[in-house]
């Protein structure tokens, strides 16, 4: 973390409590690299999470208002803090399960009615905090303490579902596209209307060690060689594209995928 | 029970008084969900909100209706949703929610006979435990019962002064009765109106304060604010794991309401003095009570009647002093004794509950004659 983010970090926060390789510390990183770029004044900001790890990304971690609410409504929490003081810039910051599976109503039609807020979701593929089960991420056939012999569901594409359901912007990029994944943030802050990142942030202690990769960089080494651009995408064989993670920015209106 | 008729005497909704109530009392934040025998409420608040420079939100289901309700009041609003029994159980956990983090919200239940889907459009009141025991852990709030239109008015406007006054989810558990009854009221201006206490620099979550109310920034104040529902200090840091920090937020939170009942408590007696037969009653049921009780006395019998305008906290001390007169009580009430229950755990005399369940109100005909038969 440079020293021009230190300001952002809430006073007596010393340590954060991710796991070693957790690639939340990089989200975190990425978050506060972009509203130190568009300036804004930490007073006119407001972080909501839900509950689980990447819930405690910004509380208490982040100097700024925080509300660290109940299990899948963070997204029904900030819609309704936005709607009453619109000079909030209001950041949701949650993992897949909060935000995709208890919380999934909430995204969807946040995304439908275009409230003015940006969603960051930090998808690792399990509840990583209740002990690695399945999630709405979790690749098919991945291992987890719920399907110990393989997900047999495939996961969501969150990007095209928020597209579908009318969002303004939406983006998707791995922790080990940091620069790239702080201008996706930048721009969904400054962009009016409802702006959602799906961030890939990988879950070595849980997700990890059940699905044999027994060091972090192997982890690590696993996402760098699946994820590709949408350029990228874009011209290969659409059957090739299904082990990849596309990443990119989506805009509203956009031809898909 | 029924209003005088005045000059400003207007005729209108139960549903539609309690709107006019919140309004009147300063709620700039509506989020809802449709829901019989509620939506009224609902509707009056999209058409009439936004021209008093506040907002309206439907949400996309309760449970988004009261996480918006909660967001909103830390945003600086003084915030309500109303619903019916379905939807107020699926708004428990964030009651709970909003008791640990000491929000200021105002929810009506408009009951209907349960449970689940039950009678929609039938009168109830099967909510009155779930109010007090509906969330998870130990925490009180405060719950109000009006019994006419012009109660649905001014109740309304106390919800949302003791809401703010202790920071507490604030109750108004009216029925499909009252709430779509049509009456004379009045909406009047003349009321105090409480708004949460403001400290930069102090923290939000504990007091030494003898109110046991800490005061309430705002988001956008730049205070910083931490708001958690896990077990957190004074300054909103999550303690999860320390013993003494989470017994001494329970306890205050249950000690800002329990040591204060004498304000917050309010009920009405009609023939108490002497009366050996009491009649306990609360919501719609209480007019029939009220008139049953008359006719008693008509006839010469030592009957009461005690109406609860506060259902929780449980005016238990008024209950005791009663009861210790009366001979018997008799606790009619639309459900199976939920009231009763709390009567007989602080009754000096026997307790009678005259139950039901069916959808239809208990009239005073009926009421006459099962009072007649505890006094023959």
């Amino acid at each position: 973390m440079s020293r021009v983010h230190e300001q952002w970090i809430r006073p007596g926060i010393a340590k954060t409590t991710f796991c070693a390789g957790c690639g939340h510390g990089i989200l975190m990183n990425a978050v506060l690299r972009a509203v130190e770029t568009l300036k804004i004044p930490p007073r006119e900001l407001l972080f909501v999470s839900g509950i689980g790890c990447a819930a405690w990304i910004p509380s208490p971690n982040f100097n700024a208002d925080t509300l660290h609410t109940l299990h899948g409504r963070a997204v029904a929490f900030a819609v309704g803090a936005k709607s009453f003081n619109p000079k909030l810039n209001v950041i949701v910051i949650s993992g897949d399960g909060d935000i995709a599976s208890i919380g999934g109503n909430h995204l969807i039609h946040a995304a439908r009615r275009n409230d003015d807020i940006t969603v960051i979701c930090a998808s690792n593929e399990n509840y990583g905090m209740t002990g690695g089960q399945t999630g709405p991420t979790t690749r098919l056939g991945g291992l987890t303490a719920t399907h110990p012999a393989g997900n047999p569901y495939k996961p969501f594409d969150l990007v095209h579902l928020v597209l579908a359901a009318g969002a303004q912007y939406a983006a998707r990029y791995t922790v080990t596209q940091p620069r790239a994944l702080s201008n996706a943030i930048e721009r969904a802050v400054s962009t009016k209307g409802f702006c959602f990142i799906e961030t890939i942030s990988p879950c070595p202690t849980q997700f990890g060690r059940r699905n044999r990769f027994d060091q972090i960089d192997k982890l690590y080494d696993d996402l760098v060689s699946r994820y590709i651009t949408r350029q990228e995408a874009h011209k290969m064989d659409p059957k090739d594209t299904v082990e990849k993670i596309v990443t990119g920015e989506w805009f509203r209106g956009e031809v898909m995928p | 029970m029924t209003a005088p008729l005045k000059k400003q005497t207007q005729y209108l909704m139960g549903n539609i008084a309690a709107a006019e109530g919140a309004l009147a009392a300063g709620c700039r934040f509506f989020g809802g969900y449709p829901i019989t025998p509620s939506s009224e409420i609902m509707e009056h608040m999209a058409k009439v909100l936004p021209g008093k420079g506040g907002v309206f939100m439907q949400m996309e289901d309760e449970l988004g209706s009261i996480a918006a309700v909660v967001g909103a009041s830390w945003a600086g609003a003084k915030a309500m949703t109303a619903t019916s029994g379905p939807g107020f159980s699926l708004m428990q956990e964030t009651i709970g929610y909003a008791a640990i983090t000491e929000t200021p919200c105002v929810i009506i239940d408009v009951q209907r006979a349960g449970p689940a889907t039950g009678q929609a459009t039938r009168p109830g009141s099967g909510d009155i435990i779930q109010a007090k025991h509906g969330s998870h852990g130990d925490y009180e709030i405060i719950a109000l019962a009006p019994s006419s239109v012009q109660e649905m008015y001014d109740l309304t406007i106390r919800a949302f002064n003791l809401s703010e006054k202790f920071r507490v989810p604030t109750f108004v558990m009216t029925d499909e009765g009252i709430g779509h009854l049509r009456e004379g009221a009045v909406l009047h201006k003349d009321f105090e109106t409480i708004n949460r206490r403001k400290e930069p620099g102090t923290m939000p979550f504990d007091t030494d304060d003898p109110l046991f109310v800490p005061p309430m920034p705002i988001f956008g104040d730049g205070e910083n604010l931490l708001v958690t529902g896990s077990t957190h200090d004074g300054w909103g840091y999550r303690k999860v794991e320390q013993p003494e920090v989470h017994e001494r937020l329970v306890k205050r939170l249950r000690q800002k309401i329990l040591d204060h009942r004498d304000e917050i408590i309010e009920t009405s007696e009609d023939f108490t003095k002497d009366a050996e037969l009491l009649v306990i009653a609360y919501g719609f049921v209480a007019r029939s009570a009220r008139k049953a009780v008359k006719v008693l006395r008509e006839k010469g019998y030592k009957a009461g009647l005690l109406r609860l305008k506060t259902l929780w906290p449980f005016p238990k001390d008024i209950v005791a002093r009663l009861t210790s007169v009366a001979h018997k009580v008799i606790v009619p009430e639309m459900n199976y004794g939920q009231v009763a229950g709390e009567v007989a755990k602080v009754s000096k005399s026997e307790v009678i509950p005259y139950c039901r369940v069916n959808g239809e109100v208990i009239s005073s005909i009926e009421l006459i004659r099962e009072l007649e038969r505890h006094v023959s």
